[in-house]
């Protein structure tokens, strides 16, 4: 789950860790009284759930309050397009504006979980501000890594360390050690797949500043921090997304007009390479999941429907945990609920996989069977060329 | 021969009063699996389907002499029912659940280090060897007695694996479902190494997806100890990037993570790979007959 700078920002800050002064803003008028309060010279920075904001326009110093107003006018409501948002972009509704701040030097900082060791660690690096995976491709030997023991957590020696080949020495050292327990501490406290400060900078005044935040959680703990739905903004996020996350399905949406619907993550990701291997364009990316009923494959059914670009609907089914019967049922309730006039193919095979054949061909459906995987996916690609 | 489960292994369900574990509990029975224990704190004592309930794993593991522990605890529990299985000396833990935080199996992890206690997912379909004992929600049907090993990520995709190996005649020693989350027990390494030392297993079968940098390790150990042909499939070729995959998480993997990357190692190294999936019982005979 992704969160936007401001909120990043506001949890850094209740860890101790210092950040620009500033205010996010929903109108241009507010981002105006906010410019005025911080003396004018300030910067405005568009606010979506995707990197390359400066670069595409989202990022703009003004040097006044009227300046400001003009930036909020002309940035509300624009869409950015980044090497992250997808060609499609996303829609810049909130504004987060704050003090400009003189830069005396700038680091990258990070704490993510490192999967070869299963082990949370942080990165660093005394080049910030860059983009940190074009550093790692050309110069990999400037980013430095720790990870972390679980058993005794980040250590004041480890940081102090990690500080001092940074190049910081004296206070600077010992409050950028303050700011890596606190990261940890944050990290582990909040759930964080990804905690990162980039730029980390050191002002001309001498201190730490988190000039830039990105902070993601870990969807598998969403369960224990009870404030982190109403965190989400749906204006960033595909509508059918959305709805596919409050039943618990995993949707991505995609270019294609196929309609997908399969069990199992490794199946939903191979089925749409076959559809592409086999000249067809898959609509989206639809897992069910495990332990599905029959209410959410009718859900997952009626996501699929909703998507305008979808011309026909393929079903890629391999019962194991998941009965064939309780897919047909779930297929023939949506269908039958919104009206389906697309045609469908479905595929099923494992439990029970008699009664879910029967159950689709006696329902009155545009369904046609298959027996085997390429037998579905040729039948679909055809139909719609 | 087979490895890690046999027709003697003796399974204790944790978790088997929920719908799911109960359900699964009940089909693995029927595959002719030794389901001798279940545990469910609060409800020791009683009995559920024939199979005696206990309040501990150690309680279960010393009346019943379980050595493997099947897992169907919910995710806010999951965590502390694997160490339960550590702590109680299982040999072998099969966490089935999905959705376990990130942080929890980081402590687990740490403190399996130096335990006996193997663990085989989480989120994973489980393992099975065929016509002996099936541990986890896979479909037994598909599965027939045979000369080759299967080691996967995926949970159906492993399904559809095995179904056609089956169709095309060649049957499987073991099946392990390793399990699709970033920290899992044993990993492709694991399990390879001992489908090598199992004089049954004649060649395997091993399906990988995007993410992390497990497949091109495993590539660099097949090519530097295995004895025996490989065949794989890695899905997500055509997954669009940048989705759920973290900014950092792929700097620490040294911009490891993509299918085709994956692809190209396991062929420089000496595995036979397919692009599309209704091909992996073919490339797999194809790989045997060298």
């Amino acid at each position: 789950m992704n969160i936007h700078e401001y909120q990043a920002k506001e949890i850094l800050q209740s860890f101790g860790i210092q950040v620009p002064r500033g205010h996010v803003s929903l109108t241009s008028r507010q981002v105006e009284r906010t410019a005025r309060e911080l003396g004018g010279r300030c910067v405005v920075k568009a606010q979506i759930y995707a990197g390359g904001r400066g670069k595409a326009g989202g990022v703009r110093l003004v040097n006044s309050p009227e300046e400001a107003l003009e930036a909020g006018k002309s940035l509300f409501g624009k869409v950015l397009v980044t090497p992250q948002t997808g060609p499609k972009g996303l829609v810049v509704r909130r504004l987060l504006v704050e003090e400009a701040v003189e830069i005396e030097r700038e680091f990258y900082l990070s704490i993510t979980l490192d999967r070869n060791s299963s082990r949370y660690c942080i990165i660093a690096s005394a080049e910030g501000g860059m983009d940190i995976e074009e550093l790692a491709v050309n110069a990999p030997e400037k980013i430095l890594t720790l990870t972390i023991d679980p058993f005794t957590g980040l250590r004041p020696f480890q940081a102090r360390k990690l500080a001092l080949r940074l190049g910081l020495e004296g206070e600077l050292c010992e409050d950028c050690v303050k700011l890596m327990l606190n990261l940890y501490r944050c990290s582990l406290e909040k759930d964080c797949s990804l905690v990162e400060i980039n730029p980390l900078v050191v002002t001309r005044a001498g201190w730490l500043l988190a000039m830039d935040a990105k902070i993601s959680f870990d969807d598998n703990a969403i369960y224990r921090h009870l404030d982190y739905p109403a965190m989400i903004d749906c204006s960033q996020i595909d509508p059918l997304e959305i709805t596919a996350g409050a039943f618990e399905l995993s949707y991505i949406k995609l270019m294609g007009n196929i309609g997908c619907m399969v069990n199992g993550a490794g199946l939903a990701m191979a089925t749409l390479d076959m559809l592409k291997e086999y000249g067809g364009e898959p609509a989206n990316f639809l897992d069910v999941g495990g332990g599905a009923n029959k209410e959410r494959v009718a859900e997952a059914f009626k996501i699929i429907l909703q998507d305008p670009d979808v011309r026909g609907i393929f079903v890629n089914i391999f019962g194991g945990i998941m009965r064939c019967d309780v897919i047909a049922q779930g297929i023939i309730e949506a269908a039958s609920d919104v009206g389906c006039p697309l045609p469908i193919v479905v595929r099923m095979d494992g439990t029970k996989v008699e009664v879910g054949r029967k159950l689709l061909l006696e329902s009155g459906l545009n369904v046609q069977y298959a027996d085997y995987l390429g037998d579905g996916v040729e039948k679909i690609v055809k139909m719609l060329q | 021969m087979s490895i890690l489960v046999n027709k003697d292994s003796r399974i204790v369900v944790q978790g088997i009063t929920g719908r799911t574990g109960l359900f699964h509990s009940c089909q693995c029975r029927e595959y002719g699996t030794k389901i001798v224990a279940g545990v469910t704190p609060g409800k020791g004592g009683t009995e559920i389907e024939g199979i005696p309930v206990f309040n501990s794993v150690e309680e279960a593991v010393r009346l019943t002499e379980a050595d493997v522990s099947m897992i169907f605890v919910p995710p806010s529990g999951a965590a502390d029912a694997i160490l339960e299985a550590d702590n109680a000396g299982i040999a072998l833990a099969v966490c089935i659940t999905e959705g376990i935080p990130v942080r929890d199996m980081v402590l687990v992890k740490r403190t399996l280090q130096g335990s006996k206690t193997l663990l085989i997912g989480p989120n994973c379909p489980g393992i099975i060897t065929p016509e002996e004992c099936k541990v986890g929600i896979m479909p037994g049907s598909i599965h027939k007695k045979g000369k080759i090993g299967v080691v996967s990520r995926s949970g159906t995709l492993t399904y559809e694996a095995v179904k056609q190996l089956t169709d095309i005649g060649l049957g499987q020693t073991t099946c392990v479902g390793i399990g699709g989350d970033s920290i899992i027990g044993m990993n492709f390494i694991d399990i390879l190494t001992l489908f090598n030392q199992d004089p049954e297993t004649e060649g395997i079968f091993m399906i990988g997806e995007i993410g992390g940098g497990a497949e091109e390790e495993a590539a660099h150990w097949i090519m530097e100890n295995m004895q025996k042909p490989v065949a794989s499939f890695i899905a997500g070729l055509t997954a669009p990037p940048g989705k759920r995959m973290g900014h950092a998480g792929a700097i620490v993997s040294g911009g490891k993570g993509k299918a085709e990357d994956k692809i190209r190692t396991l062929m420089e190294c000496g595995v036979s790979v397919c692009r599309i999936p209704t091909e992996m019982g073919r490339t797999m005979l194809a790989a045997l007959k060298g």
